[in-house]
């Protein structure tokens, strides 16, 4: 059988080719797909780039997040993907799979040093990058440390039942009606990052089957549900908190889930008083500091794109820890790179350092294209979970079954030779 | 063997029998064919990935909750919208084929004007007067003393108000059905009526309904079709949320094929949805010849 997409692409390289007549000027064009603020930004740092490769010129296309994933996956059935892209974290193992992504080639491999382990980990394949972490972001607590000092503490607690102990006396603080924690029911990051603190994986048997009835896992389940059966956590989905900053001002609760874009947030939507009253703090574990997934955006080189030399040249650029640094003061985001966040303006955010922590302690989440479809499993049944639906075994069982269902296909593909 | 005449009949259809099969008939005999097999993301790598699953697809279908919540806000749009939106269109095509009525093409262009605009323009600009704090419906409310509604962000109003936005986006094009059916109406009719002392509903409920039935029927027909289709709106206006309770089958479908790379699953949802519409419009038709049939 003639390969269908090799068809496609020789027949778009001819079309490609034919067009590109009338522009013999020895030009490099490198398409570019970044998304949201980073699609506004990144134009701002290419003209050195271009002044440095005077052959090279970079098309930027900005496309919205919210069609991304979907337009990638369309480009690659339509052989028309761009150069290079930026790709969100997550999308990694299903670009992947199909075959989409240049490995990380031999001259680039310095790329793959001075990087966090974890999001290092969450691009690689069988053992091989392919893709380079471009920002970071990971979840963790943002608090407030006014109620948290009168509730006679005077630093976030490190562990599971320490932490439970400082949220039933802000409870107590907060007065009548309010809560210490919120756990949105319809979102899976909480209760993922308290399943990734145990010593087992999350799947299991080559991650081709949940492992979610395991000890650990069980612990935290059992911990989740008691934030809500304890009164701790209000049961919401996300929509029904209509405005997060109004409610952590007021003491709805105290201590909040999330990442790095809330610190901007919290700076111009929370009252002037509440200022000076609230800080970032790193995830508590059962037994210590806790780990929290990694997140952000990677750099992809596209199989598919006959300017690989040129487009390393560009990640590279962009991986350039003083042009992270740089791109970190525009947009906000954290550097991929360790040693970025030494610049001075990075270093002195103090809602900055308790992710470069928490990154330290990251963990990457199982590689396979059925994630997102599992945690959103996962928490459908937590929330039945809640409700009272299931029993913390119960629930375990269940998320097990889904995954298992879910990970059908890939059993088989393990099976037959054709997956890694 | 064919005759002449025949032969250059069918050469006249076959261009558009040649379109009607590349366009319509293979495409639907794949999608059916896509629906028994589990093309997903593997398979879009490597076509040996396919495998044939039989039923498979469909019966997982049915045992997802979350299809069941697509096919109830689906149902729930349509028992809501349909009769919202003709009687819409009824009532301003009445109001408009009256005699009274001065500047007649305006008032037309004006009713229609939203059916020709831009979905998604018009879609952003409701997001506006239904906002919460900003908009001009709350403020309108709150200025009467009602409480501001959460239109877009409560999972019981984000219905209602995208029927809002759907019925004032579509009665323009059934109305002007309406209008020029009415305009066949013969005048007589309602002077024999007026002369036997009927009044207006009288003449409505007598003359009018009676006259108009078989479009009535087209009409609702028309209009299941499109609400059980609907997806640019809440895909636009809420993206399914809050809380999936505007996540219609439609969208879902969108989302198995296009979220998750699903194909075959989300074929299967287009092969439920063509039997729900089928159903449907078989009941409809069986309705209105015990109704009238001397009408249809």
């Amino acid at each position: 059988m003639i390969d269908r997409r090799a068809a496609l692409g020789l027949a778009a390289g001819a079309g490609a080719s034919l067009a590109g007549c009338g522009r013999h000027d020895g030009i490099t064009r490198l398409s570019f797909w970044a998304m949201g603020n980073e699609a506004t930004n990144v134009p701002q740092i290419l003209p050195a780039f271009e002044d440095a490769n005077p052959g090279i010129k970079v098309e930027v296309q900005a496309v919205p997040w919210t069609g991304a994933h979907q337009k990638l996956l369309t480009a690659y059935a339509g052989a028309s993907l761009p150069d290079v892209s930026q790709i969100g974290n997550t999308w990694v193992a299903e670009l992947a799979a199909i075959g989409a992504l240049s490995p990380t080639p031999g001259f680039a491999q310095d790329l793959l040093t001075d990087q966090f382990p974890a999001v290092l980990e969450t691009n690689e394949i069988a053992g091989r990058a392919v893709a380079t972490p471009w920002y970071v972001d990971t979840r963790l607590i943002y608090l407030r440390t006014d109620l948290l000092a009168r509730a006679g503490f005077d630093a976030m607690p490190g562990t599971w039942a320490e932490w439970k102990r400082a949220m039933h006396a802000v409870k107590r603080v907060a007065g009548d009606g309010n809560f210490a924690i919120l756990l949105p029911v319809n979102e899976f990051e909480q209760l993922l990052t308290f399943g990734l603190q145990g010593d087992q994986p999350l799947l299991r048997d080559r991650d081709t089957r949940g492992n979610f009835s395991s000890e650990p896992f069980q612990a935290a389940l059992a911990f989740y549900k008691s934030l809500f059966d304890e009164r701790l956590a209000p049961l919401a989905s996300a929509a029904q908190i209509s405005n997060v900053w109004n409610e952590f001002a007021k003491g709805y609760f105290s201590f909040y889930f999330s990442g790095p874009w809330t610190i901007g947030d919290m700076k111009s939507r929370l009252p002037e008083a509440i200022q000076p009253h609230w800080t970032t703090a790193g995830v508590p574990g059962p037994t210590g500091p806790g780990a929290s997934a990694p997140g952000g955006s990677s750099l992809a080189v596209f199989r598919s794109s006959p300017h690989q030399e040129a487009a390393w040249k560009l990640v590279r650029y962009l991986s350039d820890p003083a042009v992270q640094a740089r791109f970190n003061v525009i947009t906000g985001d954290l550097p991929a790179r360790p040693s970025a966040w030494a610049a001075p303006k990075v270093a002195s955010d103090p809602y900055v350092t308790a992710f470069n922590g928490q990154l330290a302690r990251a963990k990457a989440v199982p590689k396979v294209p059925e994630w997102e479809r599992i945690v959103t499993e996962m928490q459908i049944v937590a929330e039945r979970m809640v409700r009272g639906e299931f029993t913390v075994q119960q629930a375990g069982a269940e998320i097990d079954r889904r995954a298992d269902r879910l990970l059908e296909k890939r059993r088989w593909m393990i099976e037959q030779g054709r997956a890694a | 063997m064919i005759s002449r005449r025949e032969r250059a009949a069918w050469g006249f259809v076959a261009p558009s029998l040649i379109a009607i099969a590349v366009f319509f008939v293979v495409p639907v005999v794949s999608s059916m064919l896509l629906s028994l097999t589990d093309f997903d993301i593997y398979a879009l790598a490597d076509l040996r990935n396919m495998r044939f699953v039989g039923l498979q697809n469909y019966e997982r279908l049915l045992t997802n909750p979350l299809f069941w919540g697509a096919m109830k806000n689906t149902v729930w749009f349509s028992v809501l919208g349909v009769p919202l939106s003709i009687i819409a269109s009824l009532a301003a095509a009445v109001i408009l084929n009256a005699r009274t009525i001065k500047w007649r093409p305006v008032w037309r262009v004006m009713f229609f004007a939203p059916y020709v605009t831009t979905l998604v323009a018009t879609a952003v600009l409701w997001n506006y007067l239904l906002h919460t704090r900003y908009g001009v419906i709350n403020w309108a409310l709150t200025s009467v003393g009602l409480p501001a509604v959460d239109w877009l962000g409560n999972p019981n109003t984000s219905i209602p108000a995208i029927l809002i936005f759907v019925v004032w986006k579509i009665f323009g094009y059934n109305m002007l059905i309406f209008l020029a059916v009415l305009q066949t109406v013969p005048d007589d009719l309602y002077e024999a009526a007026r002369i036997d002392g009927a009044g207006p509903w009288a003449r409505f409920t007598n003359v009018t309904l009676p006259a108009i039935a078989p479009t009535l029927l087209l009409v609702s027909i028309i209009s299941v079709a499109g609400f059980f289709q609907l997806f640019a709106e809440p895909y636009v206006m809420t993206q399914g949320g809050p809380a999936q309770s505007t996540v219609t089958v439609l969208y879902f479908m969108y989302e198995e094929g296009f979220k998750w790379w699903n194909l075959g699953s989300a074929s299967a949802v287009a092969f439920i949805l063509f039997l729900c519409i089928f159903a449907v419009t078989m009941v409809q038709l069986a309705v209105s010849r015990r109704l009238g049939g001397e009408h249809t």
